[in-house]
């Protein structure tokens, strides 16, 4: 049995777009920010609002130089609320691959940070939690001080490697 | 447009001749000795206030008017709050000030420091829709806490957004750029109220790179640390003509990770920097940023990789944009 050119590069293309579908919901998950409450306490208090590397530089400014050059691919950024009382903002930074991310996240010295299990490496302080997960370099931070605020940013951020492992 | 009854920035460094008078006795003579050389001296001010939180985390409004006054009346040397503001603006003028909101509420101008100069402003005989509070962004201004208004009557505080930015570029050196309409339409005179940070790419930036909050194409004059391209956008002739003065807000600063908002590495000064030439105002920040990350323990901007050499750049025979040179620079802490 032949098979025409036209029925093959037609099964080429759906088999090309189904692997790309496929890689995309491995390397991208549609929504890394928890949803409110997904996480005990949190409210996630705004849409998520997404950055390519053209535009990475209307929200980080000149810091979107940094991640440019070691291999961006996207950002995605969304505002909590924890207890009704501490702000916060996440943001999940997806790089070329994990050798990209661990770059930006071993720039930066670690100054008094705790390091916890999360993601492939961590740092926690008492405003910030930042960790890289393969290609995903996950920054929470808190605006306001409080006693419990590491902690609950640790839990957020427990939330949203959870959404980047599915 | 109102008629330009303002001084320019040479005014101003007679006015801060004047006023060594108001300075220690050994200031005074350094810029005096330093005047009959024949060289010319910029005059930096940083006023600083412990308790300027009191006990908690916010900025008291009241003592940040008194820090406020503090640093103009010795910037001016006027032993009367509101004769610096009768020397920078006249009634009639529309002021811009020109803050730095891209960081967001944990890393911009702070709005307590704006609303102490609007006070002034207007005790100095500017009407309130007179004073135009602005950036980039009305989302941007919003976000660092402070509240958009255009209605009659009232302070403005609006983006470029808002109005957008002329079609004709200006030029200078490696840039062209098409400016905000704040500053060429609206505003008569600005005043710089820039934040001190750490900057990932220009090691630094206070007063001079403030001026990408102007133009329409920030991003395009990132490369090579920003220079000379900080330096450049600040001879765009409108930058020049218009922008009169700087108050530097360095309440909170961050050594590392700017520009933007990252707690782990800001800390509280709780200082004015305040001055007329933006490349003596960028030198001193560049020294206040290295003497805390020695302190942090952290490598110097220059080991980083990151100096900002467009200070230098500002300073060169071709700029002339003020002096980087601290025998030059008369640093007076108050």
């Amino acid at each position: 049995m032949t098979v025409g050119p036209r029925i093959r590069l037609a099964a080429i293309i759906a088999v090309a777009l189904v692997v790309i579908a496929c890689g995309c919901k491995k390397n991208s998950p549609a929504q890394p920010m928890p949803a409110s409450n997904e996480v005990a306490s949190w409210e996630k208090t705004g849409e998520t609002r997404t950055y390519t590397a053209a535009t990475l530089s209307n929200y980080i400014d000149g810091g979107a130089e940094q991640y440019l050059k070691a291999g961006f691919k996207s950002a995605s950024t969304s505002d909590y609320k924890f207890q009704g009382k501490i702000e916060a903002v996440a943001d999940v930074y997806e790089m070329a691959d994990a050798n990209a991310a661990r770059k930006i996240f071993e720039a930066d010295p670690a100054g008094d940070a705790k390091a916890v299990h999360l993601g492939d490496a961590s740092r926690v302080y008492s405003q910030s939690v930042i960790f890289y997960k393969g290609p995903f370099l996950v920054r929470i931070v808190a605006y306001q001080e409080a006693p419990e605020t590491p902690q609950a940013l640790q839990q957020l951020g427990q939330g949203i490697e959870k959404r980047l492992s599915k | 447009m109102n008629e330009k009854k303002g001084t320019s920035r040479r005014d101003f460094l007679k006015a801060g001749v004047a006023g060594t008078l108001a300075l220690g006795a050994t200031d005074a003579l350094a810029f005096a000795n330093s005047m009959q050389a024949g060289v010319s001296m910029a005059k930096v001010v940083i006023a600083k206030d412990a308790l300027l939180r009191g006990s908690g985390s916010k900025i008291d409004a009241a003592r940040m008017s008194a820090l406020l006054d503090r640093a103009m009346q010795t910037w001016f040397g006027s032993k009367d709050a509101l004769a610096p503001w009768k020397q920078l603006v006249h009634p009639g003028q529309v002021v811009g000030l020109k803050v730095n909101a891209i960081a967001g509420r944990g890393l911009s101008t702070n709005v307590t420091v704006v609303r102490a100069i609007i006070e002034r402003l207007q005790q100095a005989g500017i009407k309130p829709y007179d004073i135009v509070v602005w950036d980039t962004t009305g989302h941007e201004l919003e976000r660092a806490g402070f509240q958009l208004s255009s209605a009659p009557g009232k302070v403005r505080c609006m983006g470029t957004n808002a109005v957008g930015y002329e079609d004709k570029p200006e030029a200078y050196g490696t840039v062209s750029c098409r400016l905000s309409k704040i500053l060429t339409r609206i505003c008569d005179v600005v005043i710089n109220v820039p934040l001190l940070k750490d900057h990932s790419e220009a090691g630094v930036t206070l007063s001079m790179k403030n001026m990408y909050g102007v133009i329409h194409n920030p991003y395009d004059c990132h490369g090579g640390g920003c220079n000379p391209a900080v330096a450049d956008v600040n001879m765009l002739p409108t930058i020049r003509k218009k922008i009169r003065f700087t108050i530097g807000d360095a309440t909170t600063a961050c050594y590392h990770g700017g520009p933007g908002y990252r707690p782990e590495y800001v800390w509280r000064p709780d200082s004015l920097i305040v001055g007329s030439d933006p490349v003596a105002l960028d030198a001193t920040a560049w020294r206040i940023i290295e003497r805390k990350r020695a302190e942090k323990g952290l490598k110097t901007l220059d080991a980083d990789g990151r100096a900002p050499r467009y200070i230098a750049t500002a300073a060169d025979a071709r700029h002339q944009l003020g002096t980087h040179d601290p025998r030059h620079i008369l640093l007076v802490e108050v």
